[in-house]
């Protein structure tokens, strides 16, 4: 990304108010205390990291956030509307919310333009040919436009992954969530996949991004939120975290990744 | 008794419009019946995945019952208890109502194995897709009609030609309905012209004729239509 796209986006930011809020927000699976009393928010057209240690509750949070996951206490708002407890609205909310996951999730039974189409005509009720162009824009966008046609599995992961990015924008969702994007993926597939992500950050959209990604998170994220134990232990721009840590969690974590 | 009675074609010859005509009652009770059990299987297997309770426990009450009753108790119950106690009376013609009460029967019998088929294919397909498919706004429903449903049939058809394969050879106790199709013409022929293997083997091999290339047929759908992950 580009300095100036960097500078643009902080601008933004400052002028941005709260898109997602979560108060109070606390999740049991069963015994278990997942997430602990999490105030978290997050500001039109912020770019924020959550980094932590595994079962630390980051994919929770993650799907608490469009409602994969119930919560058992505190609020989850989007553009000032509670989520819906279920049924239609929540569908609906849900459309404005991306969501991008560790293992793609692409349907395998549709081509890669019909994964991008789906959501916008049964969902918008966009016409066909509508759909179709925005789609093939975005496939554009993410540099896959001549898969298009292809089914998920004759895609490599990049290549899919891309494509799931690309289905979740094609429902223009306020906000995008990924949860490890890029984990599943083969080393050399990781950069287009990451690249797409930048290209996005800079264009202003807001982000929540689960990712040990620290090149990513340097170069876009305005924040970044340290996770352990379903607690938000820490949360600071990415050079004060990466270089200052204040923690001792985060300090050994970060101590940890760096090594290796 | 002598064996050339025994091995006599003939009354098979002589009674052939008639057979055929009893194969087409069989044909048409279990074209019916695979319909609509195919209709009544996806909805049950519909509520057994659905997120309301009620719905779950109403589609597994109905598949403990009907699975783990006998056919001839279904459809006696449809002829006893819908026709004679009940009055449901769905035409004048006895025959035609027969038709009827048999299909009814096969359907809520057959329905239960079709959901259950179903079920285990729903269950093949990976979690994350229903979840994508709900991020991205559809509703449980059409998650199900349009994600979930389509992949779950293409990697169950061969285990529901086993479902239909099994059903059509089930229609043989559709007398106990009050439907006559073609075991209950063996079974008047047999009366007439006495237990021959010739008019045994004319409706084994009838039925063959139905059941060989439903089997073929869905094994080359589900080659056709496999998905690739
Ligand atoms: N569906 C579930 N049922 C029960 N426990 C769960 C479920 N999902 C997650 N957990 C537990 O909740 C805790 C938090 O899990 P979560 O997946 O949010 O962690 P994470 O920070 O994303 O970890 P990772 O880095 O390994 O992905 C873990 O202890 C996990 O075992
Ligand atoms: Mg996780």
């Amino acid at each position: 990304m580009t300095d100036t796209g960097k500078a643009a986006q902080e601008a933004d930011v400052s002028g941005g108010g709260p898109l997602v809020v979560l108060e109070n927000v606390n999740k049991y699976f069963g015994e278990l205390h997942v997430l602990k009393d999490i105030d978290l928010t997050i500001h039109r057209g912020e770019v924020v990291v959550v980094i932590g240690p595994s079962g630390g509750g980051k994919s929770t949070l993650c799907r608490t956030i469009n409602r994969l996951e119930p919560i058992d206490d505190g609020t989850i708002r989007i553009d000032g509307h509670l989520l819906p407890e279920d049924g239609k609205e929540l569908a609906q909310l849900r459309a404005d919310v991306g969501m991008v996951f560790q293992s793609f999730n692409l349907f395998a039974h549709k081509t890669i333009l019909q994964n991008v189409t789906l959501g916008p005509t049964k969902v918008k009720k966009t016409p066909a040919a509508e759909a179709e162009k925005y789609a093939m824009e975005l496939l554009e966008r993410v540099g896959i436009a001549s898969q298009a046609e292809k089914y998920p599995a004759q895609l490599s992961g990049g290549q899919q992954q891309r494509a799931a990015i690309a289905r979740a924008l094609a429902m223009r969702p306020k906000v995008m969530l990924f949860d490890e994007p890029t984990s599943a993926l083969d080393p050399e597939m990781i950069k287009e996949v990451l690249d797409v992500m930048t290209n996005l950050a800079a264009e202003g959209m807001t982000m929540v991004v689960v990712t040990h990604e620290m090149g990513f998170a340097r170069a876009s994220a305005n924040k970044v939120v340290f996770m352990a134990d379903g607690q938000i232990v820490e949360e600071n721009t990415p050079e004060e975290f990466f270089t200052n840590a204040q923690s001792d969690r985060a300090k050994d974590f970060l101590s940890k990744i760096l090594t290796h | 008794m002598n064996l050339h009675a025994l091995l006599d074609f003939g009354p098979l010859q002589q009674n052939f419009g008639t057979v055929l005509k009893a194969f087409w009652g069989t044909i048409r009770l279990a074209l019916l019946s695979g319909i609509g059990s195919l209709i009544l299987g996806t909805v049950l297997a519909a509520m057994r995945v659905s997120p309301t309770p009620v719905l779950r426990g109403a589609g597994a009450l109905y598949i403990y019952v009907f699975r783990n009753t006998p056919l001839t108790l279904v459809l006696l119950f449809c002829s006893l208890g819908l026709s004679d106690t009940l009055h449901l009376q769905i035409s004048h013609d006895p025959s035609t109502n027969g038709f009827w009460l048999a299909t009814i029967g096969m359907t809520i019998y057959t329905a239960s194995f079709v959901c259950e088929s179903l079920r285990a294919g729903i269950n093949t397909v990976p979690l994350g897709q229903a979840e994508a498919a709900r991020s991205i706004g559809l509703t449980f429903t059409q998650s199900l009609r349009l994600v979930v449903l389509p992949q779950a049939f293409r990697t169950v058809i061969a285990p529901l030609g086993s479902v239909f394969i099994a059903m059509i050879k089930n229609t043989t106790v559709a007398l106990a309905a009050g439907y006559f199709e073609a075991s209950a013409e063996m079974k008047q022929m047999f009366d007439t012209y006495g237990g021959t293997i010739p008019i045994f083997l004319g409706f084994a091999i009838g039925f063959m004729v139905l059941t060989l290339p439903t089997g073929f047929f869905f094994g080359w759908l589900s080659k056709r239509l496999a998905v690739a992950r």
